[in-house]
């Protein structure tokens, strides 16, 4: 564990092996936002898998977003029993849709979401958010 | 061969909310299948078609057969949280129907509150099992339950316009029917649910607890124990059962999960719902009764405005000014106080089924006069992410064999 986790003692992180995600987690270290791409029939695939879900394609592509999107929706969690985020709370989870037309699981940081002028809203836009925790880097966002 | 018709002959559900450890969910599945078998006037020895999805044991398709000692021609073990019971019936519906057998058992048995699960809030999704792509991409984040029908919610008031005082109307009128039911009347005591033995406001609703924004303490269901048991038959068994048989005249399912450019308010229930009208050869504006999964109330309106009760956008008024109540005209809507204000073990998709048959045989305690067609609708998993739908029409006339 690096330092910088001791504010969340049992941060929750991908486990692996697991072949699907490796490759996507990997390039969160170098502060790439990946997604998959079928180049016989042009799919955007996320979340990441090792085939295409339109053509029979099992061959796909790894792209890197701009990290720049559009929030389709959030809520405020202000309550939580799990150990790793009850003293999180209010934390902002949201779907964000990224420009190259993926959509993702992600919390919205540096806001304060009971600022009515905060900005945040359903459809603001939002830029990548690099969050390190030693192995792997979690893409948050931020409003852009 | 003809296709037979199929009915529901049996029902029960366990009374007790707070059962304090003394009942362990497979005991409460066999006690409520003993009630059923006898509310049919039907043995153990009669089934012939299991269905089970797992509470209280894993791997069902092996232990349930020995646990209740049952000799089987069909064994279905799908699992989709609380709309597995809808599911369910929509297989007996075909196995029955098509004669691979003749009497089919549905259970369902589950201590959340005793053993104090954080279903809303809680650990669930995490650190169980190997990891496997969702959980990796989607753990990270903490989503709750709450979290994810808030998601949904918040998506569909900023689509369809619907608002939070519209949404409180939902679990206003569940406590309104929960206060006739004597069951749900002794679990608010019990679980000390708030706001205590009258009635409840739009006010108390949107002055609780914001649990996920937006939806308040009181847009969740309750967390209780509670089992049940349903038992379907084929017509010549049906027949000559104890009970009035309630027709099962259409069933429908579809799972929905969260894809790339997608309408997330869009939910299962649009498919489900009109494959099930559709066999069934009836229209939502003929239905008197209508048993939606309440996880939260949004899981409501959502479900009756994609099963076509209302148009989509419209949901808000349609639920106002206690319009969904048993005694005002129209559609009466969770008449057993449903998972706001009865009882919501974890998957509650079975009372659902048990709830809309009373209707149908005229012994609901808030009855509706006259009631001839009902829906049970189930909603399993999560709006936000993943989730599973599945329809039932049931009548008190059998209809045409389809």
């Amino acid at each position: 564990m690096s330092a910088d986790t001791t504010h969340e003692p049992r941060r929750v992180l991908p486990r692996f092996p697991e072949l699907d995600t490796e490759p996507f987690w990997e390039a969160t270290k170098e502060h790439q936002l990946r997604y998959q791409f079928c180049e016989q029939c042009e799919t955007v695939i996320f979340y990441p898998r090792a085939h295409c879900t339109k053509c029979t394609n099992t061959d796909l592509t790894w792209r890197t977003s701009s990290g720049e999107g559009a929030i389709y929706t959030y809520s405020v969690i202000r309550r939580s029993q799990h150990p790793s985020f009850m003293d999180m709370v209010p934390y902002v989870i949201a779907w964000v849709d990224l420009d190259e037309t993926f959509r993702m699981l992600t919390h919205i940081v540096d806001v304060d979401p009971d600022d009515p002028e905060s900005g945040l809203t359903i459809g603001a836009r939002v830029q990548v958010h690099w969050i390190d925790r030693g192995q792997v880097s979690l893409p948050a966002f931020h409003l852009a | 061969m003809t296709r037979q018709r199929v009915a529901i002959v049996g029902v029960h559900e366990f009374p007790s909310r707070h059962t304090h450890g003394s009942i362990t969910p497979l005991q409460m599945k066999a006690q409520c299948a003993a009630r059923a078998l006898e509310d049919a006037g039907l043995s153990w020895g009669d089934i012939d078609a299991l269905y089970d999805d797992g509470d209280g044991i894993n791997w069902p398709g092996f232990y349930m057969p020995q646990y209740f000692d049952l000799d089987l021609k069909v064994v279905d073990t799908t699992t989709v949280g609380g709309s597995s019971f809808e599911f369910h019936v929509s297989h007996a519906l075909r196995d029955l129907g098509s004669g691979r057998a003749s009497v089919a058992l549905l259970t369902y048995g589950a201590t959340a509150r005793s053993s104090q699960t954080s279903i809303g809030t809680g650990a669930k999704y995490s650190e169980m099992g190997p990891p496997n792509p969702i959980s990796n991409m989607e753990d990270c984040w903490g989503p709750t339950l709450v979290s994810d029908y808030a998601q949904f919610a918040h998506r569909y008031m900023y689509d369809h316009g619907v608002r939070s005082e519209q949404l409180a109307e939902i679990a206003v009128t569940a406590r309104y029917h929960a206060l006739r039911n004597p069951d749900a009347v002794r679990a608010i005591e019990d679980l000390q649910l708030r706001p205590g033995s009258r009635e409840m406001t739009v006010d108390d609703v949107m002055n609780s607890r914001m649990v996920a924004d937006p939806l308040h303490a009181l847009d969740c269901c309750i967390i209780s124990d509670g089992g049940g048991a349903v038992v379907l038959a084929t017509e010549d068994v049906a027949r000559n059962c104890r009970s009035k048989p309630v027709w099962v005249l259409g069933a429908g399912e579809s799972v929905r999960y969260r894809r790339n450019v997608d309408d997330l308010t869009l939910t299962g229930a649009a498919r489900s719902g009109p494959a099930a009208f559709g066999q069934a050869g009836v229209q939502p504006g003929e239905i008197d009764i209508a048993m939606i999964y309440d996880s939260f109330t949004i899981t409501v309106l959502s479900a009756l405005e994609d099963l076509g009760f209302c148009a989509k956008g419209e949901g808000g008024g349609f639920v106002e000014d206690g319009r969904l109540r048993f005694d005002t005209p129209g559609l009466a809507v969770n008449t057993d106080g449903g998972g706001l204000s009865s009882n919501h073990p974890g998957q509650r998709g079975i009372f659902l089924l048990i709830e809309a048959t009373r209707q149908l045989r005229g012994t609901s305690t808030s009855q509706v006069p006259d009631a001839r067609l009902a829906v049970a609708h189930g909603t399993g998993g999560t709006l936000n992410r993943t989730h599973a739908s599945g329809t039932i029409v049931l009548g008190t006339e059998p209809g045409d064999r389809r």
